[in-house]
């Protein structure tokens, strides 16, 4: 399955890019998400990121599907 | 109009805050957050700010649909930086207006907690001493 995934922040300085597209196997986002962590040594623990599928924040279990775009958030700092 | 927006160029306060005066509104409040020269005990010379556009939007839209459903305001608007930014610049306006003060104050202090909790934008402070650093809060009560 081909994902196109989204980095912000320190994700995106560990990732060393803003995008990307992935072939995974994995069916939702918490594994995709643990496989990513190992590949680009991702530090920040699951359970403080939040997760966008095409532009909609979802759940970690939502199944994914071909060409689904991933956007993997970490805690948010604006204002 | 969205009464949400992201900006890349300066925030022009005054101009946000007339847009809420109305002849019904005997209370307009408005809050700025500003660039600052230190956090966290260390000197800042900069920031930039990342969002995630589209959900940023439609997040911070939703979050002053709530504020206007939750909140008897007129109006109420939010404009958040992204990009690079200045000490002294303006990072953040949020405004209220309503018929009394108690409401606007009130409406204000919500978006504004919401807005830092909830809307995709991070923050990467540059520092004095040459290093930056992305911010990631690890709980809800940062300032």
């Amino acid at each position: 399955m081909n994902i196109r995934l989204l980095y912000f922040a320190a994700l995106a300085s560990a990732a060393g890019c803003d995008a990307e597209p992935v072939q995974t196997s994995c069916d939702n986002a918490a594994a995709l998400y643990d496989e990513l962590a190992v590949r680009h040594g991702f530090t920040l623990a699951r359970s403080r990121l939040r997760v966008a599928v095409n532009g909609v924040f979802a759940p970690w279990e939502q199944r994914l599907r071909e060409g689904d775009e991933v956007a993997l958030l970490p805690p948010v700092s604006g204002g | 109009m969205s009464r949400f927006a992201l900006s890349d160029g300066p925030i022009d306060g005054a101009a946000l805050e007339r847009s809420l005066q109305s002849r019904a509104a005997g209370a307009v409040v408005s809050f700025a957050g500003w660039v600052r020269d230190h956090n966290d005990g260390r000197a800042v010379r900069a920031l930039t700010y990342q969002a995630y556009a589209p959900l940023a939007a439609s997040e911070g839209n939703a979050i002053m649909d709530e504020a206007r459903q939750r909140f008897d305001v007129l109006d109420a608007r939010c404009v958040h930086r992204i990009g690079d930014l200045m000490l002294g610049d303006c990072a953040v306006w949020v405004g209220a207006s309503a018929a009394h003060r108690d409401v606007a104050f009130a409406a204000c202090r919500w978006i504004i907690d919401e807005i830092k909790q909830r809307v995709p934008i991070w923050k990467n402070e540059h520092y004095a001493d040459g290093e930056s650093g992305w911010l990631h809060p690890d709980d809800r009560s940062r300032g």
